[in-house]
């Protein structure tokens, strides 16, 4: 071969995935998911050392009661996202899932049916998303946006100003129940059972490994038989059903139903989803890395409120976050891409080498 | 866009440019249809003092946003951060007037607009630079700029008696029968849709948001252009901040909190496609007065305004489909035009 043909610089635009002439311990341990997993863990540290009280176990009880419903919603978030797509429509359902059961309980249902029709609807709702962006086929950003506004103009019409307060206390009281002394929550275990569900579903499956594929390139993935329409359609129906379930959790915890429950948690769970490095582009992302993206934001708003930082500082300090975890990853490749062609000189040299 | 060889098939291209005024008209139409029923259940809606301001004057500020907005999302990208900007300059404006006592009014303009412009930019050079969806940084950015108000401003308030009464005039004054807001709206409009239409500059932002890569191959100061269109969407959105303090004379750490939905969904009701490229400003600020007028029409029409958000969620999906339908039916007729020549 050919020098020049070799060595001409790849257009900065490519993205690569995974660097496979890397070894093994250098692919695991130096990605975007294990620096952020490492930078939690700095937090944890530096947390329960500086911040008094934040190794309490009722911190720890009530930061997951808290990151909860984002926990859940990411779940699904994730996938969509991997594949490309987005959901701004989420936190919509939670608040209108929240509201059909109040109102429904109110009137005399059983709670278990009220919510079981809840989540009924939070899946009618994401095959609504589904149906526009795969069928008509519509930008979802331009669709959600659209059902983020009839979702929550539904939950708000129908119990307008009022709140239902009148729940079961036995679910009340299960949403907020602890596993013995530890002071973990008891919801943890059906988000556990969510996430191993969609960790083998995205990561040990086929259907799982078309996801990544409709993400880097829809018509190559559809040309090796991955049915693009319908992944995606499966996973807008998941999405809703599961921010269905985190209203109903939403609803119990707080033990009130109101049209604005969960206002603006889209953007929460959307910037947990990107700090763990899924691609707003697609094809790129892992599970571990999003829960890791979530608790980082759920300790470091809990760390600071306990330090008596103002609670809306977290604003500032999740917004610096996602767009120094985006624009540092550009940046460290930018500053390869430099350190491979010294003095801005085309890279002719090294890569022969190589 | 329209060259030498598009000759042969002007009447596509005539074609084409009736289905790109109709999306605005048929817009325009919505509009119409609702101010009549609006009017036609209460005669005051239009046809009082109070109601013909309020229907120029509510959505003004709205407007000079999903203008912004719109430039914005023709180049392909999105700028989620303008609600935070609108607010942090709405604080802006009532410091400098607690702060300096005596400025003058056109002073807190220009700082105003100088600082959303500033604001601005440092989304457009994180996208521009980073290389980084626009989505993010300006979601980024969106918590970060509201971050800020919120550490500066704390629990502190600014009230309409903190403002000069010439500034507050503004905001509810008018010029034979037109508040100053909706002149100042329709005199940032003009030259917008005109710069976009007319200048190269503006048929640019078009051809970015079509084909980035073409752009960028074509030569044509990709960057430079997204740093424009982000510039432009932070001045606009001071602009309309320092509109908002004069019309509302309160202003707390959540002004304009929301906001940016607002405005994406103004300018996707107008037809502004969230893939870039089509669109006018026009129609995003026809889709901006839409939203607002809606609002109010709802509960003279006998609906409680609760449900505004459920009409306003059908009419964003109702029009994303419109322009999708419309986009095929073209798409198919230039296939026809092929075939025939």
């Amino acid at each position: 071969m050919s020098s020049i043909t070799q060595t001409t610089p790849a257009p900065a635009s490519v993205r690569r995935y995974r660097d496979y002439d890397q070894p093994l311990w250098k692919r695991v341990l130096l990605t975007r998911e294990m620096a952020i997993i490492a930078l939690l863990i700095v937090v944890v540290i530096v947390a329960s050392m500086t911040v008094r009280g934040f190794g309490q176990p009722i911190t720890l009880t009530y930061l997951i009661l808290d990151v909860t419903p984002i926990l859940l919603i990411a779940l699904p978030m994730t996938l969509i996202m991997i594949t490309g797509e987005i959901d701004l429509s989420v936190a919509s359902i939670v608040g209108l899932s929240s509201v059909i059961t109040g109102v429904l309980t109110h009137g005399g249902m059983p709670f278990e049916i009220a919510a079981l029709i809840a989540l009924l609807v939070g899946g009618i709702g994401g095959a609504i998303n589904g149906f526009l962006v795969t069928v008509v086929g519509l930008p979802s950003l331009a669709v959600t946006i659209g059902t983020l506004a009839l979702f929550r103009g539904l939950a708000v019409g129908l119990l307008g100003t009022t709140a239902v307060t009148d729940f079961p206390e036995f679910w009340t009281d299960l949403a907020k129940a602890k596993l013995g002394a530890t002071g973990i929550p008891l919801v943890i275990i059906p988000f556990l059972v969510l996430l191993a569900i969609f960790a083998v579903l995205l990561h040990f499956t086929p259907f799982g490994r078309g996801i990544y594929a409709i993400g880097l390139s829809k018509e190559t993935a559809a040309f090796s038989g991955v049915d693009v329409g319908r992944t995606k359609f499966i996973l807008f129906v998941l999405a809703g059903f599961v921010s269905a379930l985190a209203g109903i959790y939403y609803t119990l915890r707080f033990g009130s139903a109101r049209g604005d429950n969960a206002t603006g948690m889209e953007l929460q769970v959307i910037a947990a989803v990107v700090l763990g490095g899924v691609s707003v582009f697609g094809g790129r992302g892992a599970l571990h890395g999003v829960i890791a993206g979530v608790l980082l934001i759920g300790v470091l708003a809990s760390a600071l409120r306990l330090a008596n930082v103002t609670s809306d500082v977290i604003n500032i300090i999740t917004g610096a976050l996602l767009v120094i975890s985006v624009v540092s990853s550009s940046f460290l490749a930018w500053l390869r891409t430099r350190r491979q062609a010294p003095g801005g000189k085309p890279r002719v040299e090294v890569s022969t080498a190589g | 866009m329209s060259t030498a060889t598009t000759t042969p098939t002007s009447n596509v291209t005539k074609r084409v440019s009736a289905i790109g005024k109709a999306r605005e008209l048929g817009i325009l139409l919505a509009l119409v249809i609702v101010v009549i029923a609006a009017t036609a259940a209460n005669p005051n809606f239009l046809f009082s003092a109070d109601g013909w301001r309020d229907l120029l004057l509510t959505p003004s500020i709205l407007v000079l946003v999903a203008v912004g907005q719109a430039i914005v999302l023709i180049t392909r990208n999105v700028d989620l951060s303008v609600g935070s900007v609108l607010g942090l300059t709405a604080y802006l404006t009532g410091r400098l007037f607690i702060d300096l006592p005596g400025i003058p009014i056109v002073a807190v303009f220009v700082i105003a607009v100088a600082f959303g412009g500033v604001l601005g930019l440092i989304n457009g050079a994180l996208v521009a630079f980073a290389k980084v969806p626009a989505m993010v940084i300006t979601l980024g950015t969106l918590y970060a700029y509201r971050g800020i108000n919120v550490l500066w401003t704390g629990s502190d308030r600014i009230n309409a008696s903190d403002l000069p009464k010439s500034f507050l005039a503004l905001g509810t004054e008018q010029f034979l029968t037109i508040p100053i807001l909706t002149i100042i709206a329709l005199v940032v409009l003009i030259i917008a849709g005109w710069y976009m239409k007319n200048t190269r500059g503006g048929r640019e932002f078009y051809a970015i948001g079509s084909d980035p890569a073409a752009a960028e191959l074509y030569g044509l100061r990709v960057t430079r252009r997204l740093l424009t269109a982000f510039v432009l969407s932070g001045a606009l959105a001071g602009l309309a901040g320092v509109l908002y303090a004069a019309r509302y004379g309160t202003i707390n750490s959540q002004a304009g909190s929301g906001w940016e939905l607002d405005a994406v969904g103004a300018a996707v009701i107008g037809g502004v496609a969230i893939v870039g490229g089509v669109g006018s400003v026009w129609g995003a600020a026809i889709g901006a007065v839409l939203l607002l007028t809606i609002n109010r029409a709802l509960p003279i029409l006998g609906i409680p305004d609760f449900w505004q958000r459920a009409v306003v969620g059908v009419l964003i999906i109702g029009a994303i489909v419109l322009d999708r339908v419309l986009a095929v039916r073209q798409k198919r007729k230039l296939i026809e035009a092929r075939d025939d020549s």
